[in-house]
This record gives C-alpha cells, structure tokens and sequence, in this order.
C-alpha cells in the first residue's frame, strides 16, 4: 500500500490507464482535426468522435446527436444555463435552482440575475433534498428552466430527479441538470429521469480533466441553447472550437468503462464506504451529513464535533481528503452546501469528505479508519471544547467572542 | 499549501496542552474565538508572587496554524513577567512560523489569548484590567 491514500475522489479521479491507452495515439500520429472534411487525418480524427459520442449516449440512454462536447461540466453548466436564459427568454425569465448546487450553477444563475432574470433558490430539507412541495409553489407561468443537480458533490445525496422533472414538466418548464458527480457512478437515463438537459465531466469519471459533455434533447421537446461560444459553428451551432479529439476519445472510453462495471464497482463502493462509516461513527460526536438512502454510493461526509476540520487533516497527513471548513478563505465561512442542511457553523467546520473511488482497495479504508480514529482523537485532547463537553458544560450558553 | 516545519513541529508535538485550575488565584485563564468561526483557544498561565509566569497550558480547537500559534506562545510565556508577556505581538508569531497572510488571524488569536488571561489574573488579583485593543480580525 502507497502513502499517501487518495480519498478525494469527488474533487476529481485518477485515469484508468485504460483510457490513457485510448487516448495515446490521438496526441500523436491520430493528430487530425476533427473538421477536416476532405483528407484521411480528418476522417480519423472525425471517426474518432463519432464512436466516442456514441460510447457517451450509451451510458445516459440518449442519441449521440445530442451529446455536445465542452471543456468540462462548468462549461456545460454556463451552456445549459445560458443558453436556456437567452433562447427561450420570450417564453418567461424565471429559474428555480437550489442552495447546495455547485458554483458553476449558483454563479451563471447570479448573472443571468444581473441581465434580468428572476431566479428562486430552493431550500433543502435536513438531509440535503429539496422539498417537492417548495418546487411545485415555485413554479410560475414564466419559469422557463429547472435546474437541480443529481447528486451533491459534498455530501453525495441524489435528488429525486424523476419527481423533480415531471413538476417542471408539468409547468411547461424545461429540466437541466447538474450530473457531474452521478454520471458513471450510478444508472442516468435521461429519458427515464425525463432531463432535458444535462452537464457532466470526464474526470469525475476516470477520464481526464478539460472535457465534459451537455446533453441537449432532440425531440419531445426539442431543446434549443443560444451558442456562447462563437466561431466556426461546430457542436451543430452550439459550442464551436476545435474538438478536443484525445479528450472526446477518453471521456468515451471513460463512459464505456463505467457503462460496464459500475453496477459490481457500486456494491464494492458502498460496502467500503459503509464500513468506513460504520466505524467512523463509533467514535463519540461523530455525525454523517446529509440523507443516507439516497446517496451516491462512494461518500461519506462526516462532522466530528469539537475538532476543526483543517486541523483534522493534518494530522491525517497520509489520507487525502477534503473539509467543509475554510479556515484558508478570507470569509473564514464553512461549507455553504453543509450550512444549507442547517447545520451550525461549529458542525460544518468540524467536517471530513471520504470520497472513495474504483482504485480504493479495503487496505486503504481500514488504514483510513484507523488514522482518522487517532486524528480525531489526538485533536480532541486538544480541544478545549471537548474537555468543555466531557465537563457537561454548554457550549451554546457561553458567550464566544465573535470575531 | 504546505505548512512551515515549525508550524508542523508544534502541531505534532504540541508544548504544554494542558489544564491548570482556573479556580486558582494564581492562575488567569483567557478564552478567546468562538466555535462558529472554526477556532477557540484557551491558555492558562500560572504567576508567581514576583510576579513571574511560571507555567503555561493550552488547548486550542482549530487549524494547525491556530494549534501552533498557542503552543509557540506557552513556550514563550514561561519564564517571562507579565509585562514582559504583554509584550509579545501576534507579528512575532507569525514571524517565528513563517505564517502565511491567510493565517494570520491565528497568530491575532494568541495575543488575545495572552492579554485575556493577564487580565483574568489581574482582575482576580485586585487589580485593574489593562486595556485590549479591539479585536481586529
């Protein structure tokens, strides 16, 4: 076993050296631009694209006309978003979208804002799911878009996006989502889920980074997005620049390979990651956040009261992980996602992402399992609020020098 | 970012973590930070009758930079007067750790750390409470 262990496999995953291997000849003698209609490079470079948009429509059930090639899912979210917004803007100017999304939503919604869109962020409830009710109230004769993502990149929780869909259809309005972190990992048929659009990336998938997808459906509705790219026209009109071919070519080795394996790689996931969690917890004061049913199979985000989650890390130096403090950032403010769920900003700052992946072995959990337990607890001894709490005083009735 | 090695020294082998009674005339205890700002220090020191810090204790609930911070400083209490000890500025801190500019708000949390517990031993010594600088993180 290697030190130190990667357990971050929501903040991106390592290539599987098997989509290295189909990448390798397009970075050299497959060289050919994928627009080039009238020589043998081009048609390469062209066939190239053509099996890998294929082997991407495979894994979400749709045609491959209706995959368009982006840079990666932030790209793909500005897309959808945007082009949205600007393209049916006679229909109605109104989003609805969620607290615990990603930037790349929150922010290309706060500029749509700006050019005049009205845009409702929902709540969630406790466990990180958005209430369908609040969905239903919000909907009005101008809402022209519902984006939500599938599942969470901090706490992995996946929202009911069938559900979901049939409300926004139901209003006449169009559904997109966010799927970065569910792609690959678990079964999106965007016909069964009935998404109209849909972002997600390579590298969350065993893929490499700078390349992501939207899914734009054809038909029942057509969907259409204004370019905000300009150029040569490429991607039908939607997303010109030159192909990325090696990039095309390992994000669809990438689905292909998640295509196949991830119903076994989902059940080895989620037992890993329940002993992981399992374990975790029997450690005093710990906590997992967010709804543990409908989640995605490899995370755990857990908070471990009274220690800090930067401090944490530390001293879990041999495991790569992730904290929803922010001890680094000018606003020292925690996790807006776990503050979202109603946590107390003690709670968020005190919390660890665990994202297991398809080359996590059981060796390395069990070594996760026991380097956290001795963080966690070499922190607490130093904790004066753990010592505060064995001494049964309240923490909530003291007053704290804010700062 | 990678932690200066005095930073991690302190952080692994933490200097004087421990509790002296705070119900002890001799000994002032500050507390500063709050929970929902992701970092709380408690430091302890022990004055003699010539008025000589002659023990310091910590714990700290935060990041290792916050950990540090308050270790450093219970080192340097030791042995000091308290004037000499109101002396110590957070910059010296951040100096002696090679702090980065995100991190300097652990060094201000010590200070206070210091200038609270003075003034917990002067106050419950009869004597007036020297005056704080407002908190300026």
């Amino acid at each position: 076993m290697e030190l130190p262990i990667y357990l971050d496999n929501n903040a991106t995953t390592p290539l599987d050296p098997r989509v290295l291997e189909a990448m390798l000849p397009y970075f050299t003698n497959k060289f050919g631009n994928a627009a080039s209609r009238n020589h043998a490079f081009g048609w390469v470079a062209e066939e190239a694209v053509d099996y890998a948009r294929e082997q991407v429509a495979k894994l979400i059930g749709c045609t491959e006309k209706e995959i368009i090639f982006t840079s990666g899912a932030t790209e793909a979210d500005n897309l959808g978003i945007k082009g949205v917004y600007e393209m049916y803007q006679e229909k109605g100017n109104h989003i609805i979208t969620a607290t615990t999304e990603h930037k790349a939503v929150l922010d290309t919604c706060k500029h749509l804002e700006k050019l005049g869109a009205k845009v409702t962020y929902l709540n969630v409830k406790e466990d990180g799911l958005i209430d369908l009710a609040e969905l239903e109230a919000a909907m009005t004769d101008q809402t022209i878009l519902v984006t939500i993502m599938y599942g969470n990149n901090e706490i992995g929780v996946i929202q009911p996006v069938k559900e979901i869909s049939a409300i926004a259809h139901k209003h006449g309005a169009l559904f997109m989502t966010d799927a970065t972190q569910a792609v690959g990992k678990i079964p999106v048929n965007v016909n069964e889920d009935g998404i109209d659009l849909m972002a997600f990336s390579a590298h969350k998938m065993y893929g490499p980074k700078g390349i992501g997808a939207l899914y734009v459906r054809r038909k029942n509705p057509r969907v259409k997005v204004t370019a905000q790219m300009d150029g040569g026209g490429h991607e039908r009109g939607m997303r010109s620049g030159t192909l990325n071919v090696p990039g095309i070519v390992g994000l669809g080795k990438a689905c292909e390979l998640c295509r196949l394996e991830m119903d076994a790689e989902a059940k080895r996931l989620s037992a890993l990651r329940d002993k992981l969690e399992n374990s975790l917890l029997e450690l005093e004061e710990s906590y997992v956040n967010g709804n543990r049913e409908h989640r995605l199979p490899h995370v755990a985000n857990i908070s471990f009261k009274y220690v800090e989650g930067e401090g944490l890390m530390m001293a879990m130096k041999d495991l790569a992980v992730s904290s929803g403090s922010a001890c680094t950032s000018a606003s020292l403010e925690p996790s807006y996602v776990l503050k979202s769920l109603g946590l107390s900003d003690d709670l968020a700052h005190s919390s660890i992402r665990f994202g297991l992946g398809r080359f996590t072995t059981e060796e390395e959990v069990d070594y996760a399992i026991e380097n956290t337990k001795k963080a966690v607890t070499h922190l607490r001894d130093l904790s004066p609020l753990w010592e505060m709490f064995k001494e049964g005083i309240d923490l909530d009735k003291i007053e704290w020098a804010e700062h | 970012m990678a932690y200066s090695e005095k930073v991690i020294d302190h952080y692994t082998n933490p200097r004087n973590v421990g509790t002296l009674n705070k119900d002890s005339k001799s000994v002032g205890t500050g507390l500063v930070g709050a929970p929902e700002c992701g970092d709380v220090m408690r430091l302890q020191i022990e004055v003699d009758d010539n008025n000589v810090i002659t023990d310091a204790k910590f714990k700290t609930f935060g990041c290792g930079s916050a950990i540090a911070s308050s270790s450093l400083a219970t080192e340097w209490l030791k042995g000091k007067t308290v004037d000499e000890a109101l002396t110590i500025d957070n910059m010296d801190i951040v100096e002696e750790l090679a702090l980065p500019p995100v991190k300097i708000h652990c060094s201000v949390l010590a200070e206070d750390a210091i200038k609270s517990a003075i003034n917990d031993y002067r106050v419950k010594n009869g004597l007036e409470p020297i005056e704080l600088p407002k908190s300026h993180h």
